[in-house]
C-alpha cells in the first residue's frame, strides 16, 4: 500500500511541477523553491509529518522534503532550548543530504569533463 | 494580407504543445523512482535504522544522480522525463554537480567553489528562511 501512495504522492508532485513549467515562464529554480517553501509550510501545520506516514519515500524523496526537515528541526530543537534552538538545530536533519551532495558535487566536478 | 500570411507562417512553425504528454511522464518517472526509493529503504531497515534507512536512501540517490550527471546521461534522461527528475532530491544534487562541472575551468576557487550553488543556491536559501519564519511563528504561537 505504501508503494501505491509514495508513486502517487512523488508522481503528483512532480506533474503538478510539470504543468506549472509548461504553462508560465518559470523555470525549475522557480518551482523547486516553491516547493520547499510549500514542505516548509506543510510541516510547520504538522502535515508533513502525516504524509511521511503514509507515503514513506514518496514524501521523502521530493525537494519539498528538504523544506520539512529544516522546520521540523527548527521546531523540535527549540522544545529543549527556547527560541535559540531555531537557529541552532535548523540544519539537525538536513545537514546529511547538503553536505553528501556538496561532497559528491566536488568529486565528481575534479574526475570528469563537462560534456558541452 | 500581409498579416495574415504571417499568422500562418509562424503557426506551421510553432513547436506543438505536449502539454499532456509531458505531464504523464513527469507522473510516471516520478511516481517509479519513489516506489524504487522505498523498495530500497525496505531493504535497508533490515540492516539499519529506520531513520538511517531513510537517510541512506536519499544519500544514496543523490550519489547516483551525482555519477549519472558526471557521465551526462542524467541531462539526457531530464529531457524526457522533465519535472519527473528536478523535483526529487536527485534534481538538487544534479544542480550542484552540473552547476560545479561547467566552471571547473574557472578553477578550483572561483570556479567548482563559488558557482556550485550557482542554481540549487536558492532552493537552500529559501528553504532556511521559511523554515525560520515558520518556526519562529508556530515557536511565537505556543508561548501565547
Amino acid at each position: 500500500m505504501i508503494y501505491l501512495n509514495a508513486f502517487l504522492l512523488c508522481g503528483l508532485l512532480c506533474m503538478v511541477a510539470q504543468l506549472i513549467y509548461d504553462s508560465t515562464q518559470l523555470t525549475p529554480g522557480h518551482i523547486t523553491s516553491m516547493l520547499v517553501i510549500l514542505g516548509s509550510l506543510l510541516e510547520s501545520f504538522n502535515i508533513y509529518d502525516a504524509l511521511i506516514r503514509w507515503c514513506g519515500m514518496g514524501a521523502n524523496l521530493p525537494i519539498t522534503s528538504f523544506g520539512h526537515s529544516l522546520t521540523h528541526a527548527a521546531l523540535k530543537s527549540a522544545e529543549n532550548e527556547g527560541w535559540i534552538g531555531i537557529f541552532t538545530g535548523v540544519f539537525d536533519k538536513s545537514a546529511s543530504g547538503i553536505s553528501f551532495a556538496i561532497f559528491v558535487a566536488f568529486w565528481i566536478a575534479i574526475l570528469f569533463r563537462s560534456h558541452d | 494580407m500581409e498579416q495574415s500570411r504571417l499568422n500562418e507562417f509562424s503557426s506551421r512553425h510553432k513547436i506543438p504543445q505536449k502539454k499532456t504528454r509531458n505531464a504523464i511522464m513527469a507522473f510516471i518517472s516520478g511516481g517509479l523512482m519513489a516506489v524504487l526509493a522505498q523498495l530500497i529503504q525496505d531493504g535497508l531497515t533490515m540492516y539499519f535504522s529506520k531513520e538511517n534507512a531513510t537517510i541512506l536512501t536519499i544519500l544514496l540517490f543523490i550519489l547516483l544522480a551525482g555519477v549519472f550527471t558526471g557521465f551526462g546521461v542524467y541531462d539526457k534522461m531530464a529531457k524526457k522525463t522533465g519535472a519527473g527528475f528536478f523535483v526529487p532530491i536527485t534534481g538538487f544534487s544534479n544542480a550542484l554537480t552540473s552547476s560545479a562541472m561547467e566552471c571547473k575551468r574557472e578553477g578550483l576557487i572561483y570556479g567548482i567553489g563559488s558557482n556550485m550553488f550557482k542554481l540549487a543556491g536558492s532552493v537552500i536559501t529559501y528553504g532556511i528562511v521559511s523554515a525560520i519564519v515558520f518556526s519562529l511563528i508556530r515557536y511565537g504561537i505556543s508561548l501565547l
